[in-house]
Formats: C-alpha cells, sequence, structure tokens
C-alpha cells in the first residue's frame, strides 16, 4: 500500500477575470507566462470557443523588477542603470530621455555635439530595436531564415555599439549634461559600412517577405485596430502610425536634433499585422537616412556641458586640484544637486511615447521617477486586437506589438 | 512657446479650489476631486485632449492630503500635452475613473491603486497587475521599506 | 612472514571488469547526453537579447548540440533561466523545473538570474538559486555569446564527467 503522495501546490500569483464560458464547450487556455511566443513575461488568458478567441485577460507584471522604488534609493546618476534595462533592445533613447528630463529640471542645455550625437545614437537604437522586433515576429511564424539575417545585422549593430559603449546591449551611456566619452577613431567610417550592409540584408528580408503568400494570409486583416479605438486605448508608436494616424513626436513636438532633419513619417492604412510589420520596415529606412545626414552635420566640440553642477571634471584636474576633487566626491557621493521641481519629458520610442516624469524636492536623489512606458498601455489596448480572432493569430499580433517586459513592468 | 490651447484650458478650467502653473513648459492644474471627472470630461471633449497618457501618484506623507495623484493628458490635434493634479487624503484615497472616457485608464489605474492603494471609483477591476495576489501593502508609499520581500514560493534551506 | 594476504579491496565491492564497464557506459552516455542538450529558454528580461545572438550566427549554439528550443518542460533537459525571477514568477519556475524529467541541468543565465543582480528589493528574488538548484552560473549583465559558450562548455565538461545512472538508480 503506498503512502498518499502529499499533494504539492503552489500560489497561484493572478486571479483571472472569467472562471467559465458562457458555452459549456468554451475552453480556457492559459498562455503563458513562460511562453516564447508571448516574449517571456505575459500571460494571456484566453477563452476559446474552438479556434476562435472569444475574450481574452491580459496578466502582466510577471516582471515587475522595483525599478522605481529602486531609483528612489540612488543618486540621479547611479540610476542610469536601472533606466537602461526597461527598454532593452534600445537602451540609448531611455538613457538621453532620462538625461533630457534631469537636464530640464537642472536648466542645463547640452552642447551641439552631444545633441547630433545623441540623435544619432537614438535613431540608431531604434533600428536595434525595430530589427529585433521584426525578426521574432517573424521566427514565431517560422520564417528562420528572416530571423537569422535580421540578428546578423544586428550583431554588427551591438558590436559597433560595445566599440563606443563598452556593452552590447545595456550602455549606460547617457550622462547628465552629455555622454560617457565621444567617439573613437573610425567609429563613423564602420557606421557607414554597417549602414550598407543593412541595405543588403533588409532588402533580402522584403524579397522574402513583402508578397510571401502565407505571410500575407497570416497578417493581412489580423489583429486590425481603428484610429479612434487607438487612440482611446493609448495607443502611441508604429501601432497608432500603423492606423492611419501621423502621430509621431519627432515631428509634433521636435526635441533633439530632428527639427533639423529631413524624414517621412511612414504611416499605415489598415491597421493590421502587416501595416505594423510594413511601418517598422520602413521607420529603419528612415533612420538609416537620418543617421546618414547626421553623419554629415556632426559638429566638432565638446561632448559634456562645461558646469560643475552635473558633469564629473577631468580626471587630471581630480587628481592634481583639491575643487575638482571635492566636485567629484560631492558629484559621486551626493549626486547632483537637482533644483525643486517636476518634469515630464517624453521621447519617440521605437514603441511609441517613452515620457519620464520626475519630481524632485532638492539634493542628489529623486523624490519621485515615474516611466510611461508604451508597452505597459499596449497591454491594456491588445485584448482588442486579440478577440475574435483565431488562436493561432494571437503569435502574429503579440509579435507586431512589440511588448518589451522590462518596460511594461518596470 | 506654449499652445494658445494651454491658455484657453488656465482661464476655463480652474475652478475654486484648485490652482494652475506652469512648470518647463507644462501647464499644471489642482483640481479639487468632487470636480475632477468634470474637468477630465471637458478636457477631451472641449479642449481635444485626446490621448491618455498616464496616471500615477505622489507620497508626501508629511502633508495632509497625503497624494497626490497627477494625470497626463496629451492632445494629438494641438500637439501638447497637460498635467492635472487630485490631491487626495490618506483615509480615503479615492478619485473618480476616467475608464467612461478612456479605455487606457483600466491598465493603469490598476497600476496606480497597486503601487499606492488609490482607489478609482467607478473601475471594477482593481487587481493587483504588478504585484501579485497576496502581496500586501502598497510599495511605492514612504512607508513600505524597500527590501519589505513577500515571496510566493519559500525558499530552500 | 608467510601465509597472510592483505586484501586491496573489501569483500563486497565490484570487480575491475564491472567497474571499467561502468566507467565506459558513464563516458559514453555523457557524451551523447552533452552533446545533444535540449534547453528550455526560460527568458524573462534582458538577457533574451544575448540568448538570441547566442542562437544565431556568428555565435551559434548549435555548434555545441544545444541548439534547439524546446518549449516544453517534459521535452527538455536543460533549463535556462534567462533574466530576472521575480517573485510573481517564482511559481512559474518551481513549476516548470519540477516539470522537468531527470537529467536536468539548470543554467542561471545573467546576474539576475545568478544573484538577483543590481534590484535589490521587494520584487525581485535574490538568485534563483534560493528556489531551484542551479548547475552553472553565468555572470555578466548581460553576459557576452562567448561567456555563455564558456559556461556551456562548463556544463559540458560536468556532464561527461559525472555519474550517469541509466539502468538501475545506481548502475
Amino acid at each position: 500500500m503506498n503512502a498518499p503522495i502529499p499533494e504539492f501546490t503552489l500560489p497561484n500569483p493572478v486571479r483571472p477575470r472569467f472562471e467559465r464560458g458562457d458555452r459549456d464547450d468554451a475552453v480556457i487556455v492559459s498562455i503563458g507566462p513562460s511562453h516564447p511566443a508571448t516574449h517571456g513575461t505575459i500571460q494571456v488568458i484566453a477563452m476559446l470557443d474552438g479556434e476562435r478567441v472569444q475574450r481574452v485577460d491580459v496578466h502582466c507584471g510577471y516582471l515587475h523588477r522595483g525599478f522605481e522604488k529602486e531609483c528612489e534609493d540612488h543618486t540621479w546618476h547611479n540610476l542610469i542603470p536601472y533606466v537602461d534595462r526597461l527598454n532593452y533592445c534600445s537602451g540609448l533613447i531611455n538613457d538621453f530621455a532620462y538625461c533630457e528630463a534631469v537636464e530640464t529640471l537642472m536648466g542645463v542645455e547640452i552642447t551641439p555635439r552631444c545633441r547630433y550625437l545623441r540623435t544619432l545614437l537614438s535613431e540608431y537604437s531604434r533600428i536595434a530595436d525595430h530589427l529585433t522586433c521584426v525578426a521574432a515576429s517573424l521566427m514565431e511564424l517560422g520564417a528562420m531564415t528572416a530571423f537569422l539575417y535580421l540578428v546578423m545585422i544586428r550583431d554588427y549593430v551591438y558590436e559597433h555599439l560595445a566599440d563606443l559603449t563598452g556593452a552590447r546591449v545595456t550602455y549606460t551611456y547617457g550622462r547628465i549634461g552629455g555622454l560617457a566619452r565621444d567617439l573613437p577613431e573610425g567609429w563613423l567610417t564602420r557606421l557607414s559600412e554597417i549602414l550598407d550592409q543593412y541595405e543588403v540584408f533588409i532588402a533580402r528580408i522584403h524579397g522574402l517577405m513583402d508578397r510571401n503568400r502565407i505571410f500575407i494570409d497570416r497578417t493581412r486583416n489580423v489583429g486590425v485596430i481603428s484610429t479612434a479605438d487607438a487612440i482611446n486605448w493609448g495607443f502611441t508608436g508604429p501601432i497608432l502610425r500603423s492606423t492611419g494616424a501621423n502621430v509621431d513626436l519627432r515631428k509634433d513636438a521636435p526635441y533633439l536634433a530632428y527639427a533639423e532633419l529631413d524624414f517621412d513619417v511612414p504611416v499605415g492604412i489598415n491597421g493590421d499585422n502587416y501595416d505594423r510589420y510594413y511601418v517598422r520596415m520602413r521607420e529603419m529606412d528612415e533612420s538609416v537616412y537620418m543617421i546618414r545626414q547626421l553623419i554629415e552635420m556632426l559638429p566638432e566640440g565638446p561632448i559634456n556641458v562645461d558646469d560643475r553642477r552635473c558633469t564629473l571634471p577631468d580626471k587630471r584636474l581630480v587628481y592634481t586640484e583639491i575643487e575638482s576633487l571635492i566636485n567629484h566626491f560631492k558629484l559621486i557621493m551626493e549626486g547632483p544637486d537637482v533644483p525643486v521641481g517636476e518634469v515630464y519629458t517624453a521621447h519617440e520610442a521605437p514603441n511609441g511615447e517613452l515620457g519620464f516624469y520626475l519630481v524632485s524636492t532638492g539634493g542628489g536623489t529623486p523624490y519621485k521617477l515615474h516611466v510611461r512606458s508604451p508597452s505597459f498601455v499596449h497591454m491594456g489596448g491588445v485584448a482588442r486586437m486579440l478577440e475574435g480572432y483565431q488562436l493561432a493569430d494571437i503569435i502574429p499580433t503579440f509579435g507586431s506589438v512589440n511588448m518589451i517586459g522590462g518596460e511594461c513592468d518596470r | 512657446m506654449t499652445a494658445p490651447i494651454l491658455d484657453l484650458v488656465e482661464t476655463q478650467l480652474v475652478l475654486p479650489g484648485g490652482e494652475a502653473s506652469r512648470s518647463h513648459g507644462m501647464l499644471a492644474i489642482v483640481v479639487p476631486a468632487a470636480a475632477f471627472l468634470d474637468s477630465a470630461r471637458r478636457l477631451k471633449s472641449e479642449f481635444g485632449f485626446d490621448l491618455f497618457l498616464d496616471v500615477t501618484a505622489i507620497d508626501w506623507p508629511q502633508r495632509t492630503p497625503r497624494f497626490d495623484v497627477v494625470y497626463h493628458f496629451y492632445s494629438t490635434s494641438h500637439r501638447t500635452r497637460v498635467r492635472l493634479k487630485v490631491r487626495v487624503p490618506q483615509d480615503e484615497p479615492v478619485v473618480d475613473s476616467l475608464v467612461s472616457l478612456y479605455g487606457a485608464a483600466h491598465f493603469m489605474e490598476r497600476e496606480c491603486h497597486d503601487m499606492y492603494g488609490i482607489v478609482f471609483r467607478g473601475n471594477d477591476d482593481l487587481r493587483p497587475i504588478l504585484l501579485y495576489e497576496g502581496f500586501e501593502g502598497h510599495p511605492l508609499r514612504k512607508d513600505y521599506p524597500k527590501l519589505q520581500e513577500q515571496p510566493l514560493v519559500p525558499y530552500r534551506s | 612472514m608467510a601465509g597472510t594476504t592483505i586484501p586491496i579491496r573489501s569483500a563486497g565491492a565490484p570487480s575491475p571488469a564491472f567497474e571499467y564497464f561502468s566507467t565506459k557506459k558513464d563516458e559514453f552516455v555523457g557524451w551523447a547526453r552533452k552533446f545533444s542538450l535540449f534547453p528550455y529558454p526560460f527568458v524573462t528580461a534582458c538577457c533574451a537579447m544575448e540568448f538570441m545572438a547566442v542562437s544565431s550566427s556568428p555565435y551559434d549554439t548549435d555548434r555545441f548540440g544545444a541548439a534547439l528550443p524546446r518549449f516544453s518542460p517534459r521535452q527538455s533537459d536543460l533549463l535556462m533561466v534567462v533574466g530576472t525571477v521575480t517573485h510573481k514568477q517564482a511559481p512559474i519556475l518551481l513549476k516548470v523545473y519540477e516539470q522537468m524529467c531527470e537529467p536536468k541541468w539548470v543554467m542561471a543565465f545573467g546576474a539576475c538570474a545568478t544573484s538577483g543582480g543590481f534590484y535589490q528589493n521587494y520584487a525581485a528574488v535574490a538568485g534563483i538559486d534560493k528556489i531551484i538548484p542551479v548547475d552553472v552560473y553565468v555572470p555578466g549583465c548581460p553576459p557576452r555569446p562567448e561567456t555563455v559558450i564558456d559556461a556551456i562548455m562548463m556544463l559540458q565538461d560536468r556532464i561527461a564527467g559525472s555519474h550517469h545512472p541509466i539502468v538501475t538508480k545506481t548502475f
């Protein structure tokens, strides 16, 4: 007689919204939260009628790492690595958006070279993010070749950025008042080479995917959302643009050097998955065009603004002068002294509007730091794009929404 | 260079008991809690602030209305933003919910409730979204210690 | 002195021939298992970018036999925990680990899986070895693909040198 096996129960971290379907044969399936197609950390509880999705309950929060609470304990400088890991596919844009928010609060104006370089690197990061998104969503549809091509190009970009910043994925390159270091020798030459190779690879992807019957069947008229719905549910970025709305912060409220650049904003027609894929592909082309203009326009000059409140002094001075030593010490130990106030700064991240809301009560640490993350808001509205379609349509739709867990859950 | 719509908003939306200020290019209006839903409705329908960006709260433990619930709106037609603040006390942190106006409010209000404990009257789905079932407390309040973990799975010895 | 013999082995020990055969069996099974790892990529956060990079050219894990991910715990033997595990995700990690069949190995990929990284707060688990036993830790935030390959090779050395009971509990 065997001893009774003790029941091994694990607590369920979420409470789904519906317990049973309205029909006896409706099946409730939990997709995720450890699932390749939901990019790891989203749980989609779907009520199915056969293969058709009737209702969907999206659960996020499985990657909530306590970013905002953690930041209240660090100085304004020390929390830049945390900011990096929000949208980890395009780490530089987070850096620059945050640094610009603090610079606005402090009243610091960055140098022209820094402004152009930040714009160039933002567009470079946008390319990396869109490459990752398109690669992952194509792989989930079965197109391994396209994935391998895109990840190869993305690897060139990563190695190139590692030349500049020291890291491949999470750079921590932005500083309050400027950047960590200037461009190394030959960096711009290699950049032009990578952009040329990018065009070769992207032409292959266009050839593989654009008129591919299977791809069109799986993505055309799937996950459709109208402009009014999209704005009501808070969508921004390529998803809103794929519905036909011309909303882009780089044109509407230009920041950094975007006002001086000549570029188009690709806009879709239908609001379906195919449009989102194509909007992202065209946005990458526009980014390449912008980077080529910026390489010509990049001025000479210092990277960091010469302001003792936020910029670390030169190492030679730190070791020889007492004022620089104390300045360096204070900046590292206590953080830059940011005046009392609050600011909301938003940049056009590859996913949409990435906003930083900072509240400062003086001193070197933030009182409150809130991130308006586009992925989180999109998770609220993605149910509209999933309900009514097939179970297998969840995969391309989720891939096209580009939910990044670090940004969604913070 | 502020948009002319903001001047209109400032003159028309500031009610007795509220105040308006501009900081770093953004108009911030403090609205009394009772008039909040009407102000938001006017912002959306009359002034064209159609994109609901964000709701969060600030915890001022030393001040008497302890929480500042902060809303950001964006207008795609006027291309500008506005900030709305509502002050709520600690013993009754209740604000009207915006789910009737914006679908985006569902998730964002759930997050604010999770982190601060603000109750949104009218949003019937305030389940934990970033935290999990069984988590007690509201972590972003200033009196919640950062290192206080509430593990769901007992640690291996 | 005549007559006394000192035994080399105790009375019930298996014979040298058996031990030789058993060692060869372990080597063979170890070789087979180490070159056919089926990872379950338990992907959560930023390390996913490096996991994608190490799975594709030019860092290819297919050279090591560890290319085909199996997204079902029943079909995989290497649980790669890629990224931060939070308290909300911990029951899921434990469930996936428990559902895997023996033999199974766990790789803690990245600083967050190894020790919690720099997230020391209410939400993140300070290292997955608080929940499941770990075989190899990969440092880095995120680790370079070469580091991951080094970790796979280290794990392969461990698999090659360990005891593989396949017929009974001891043999």
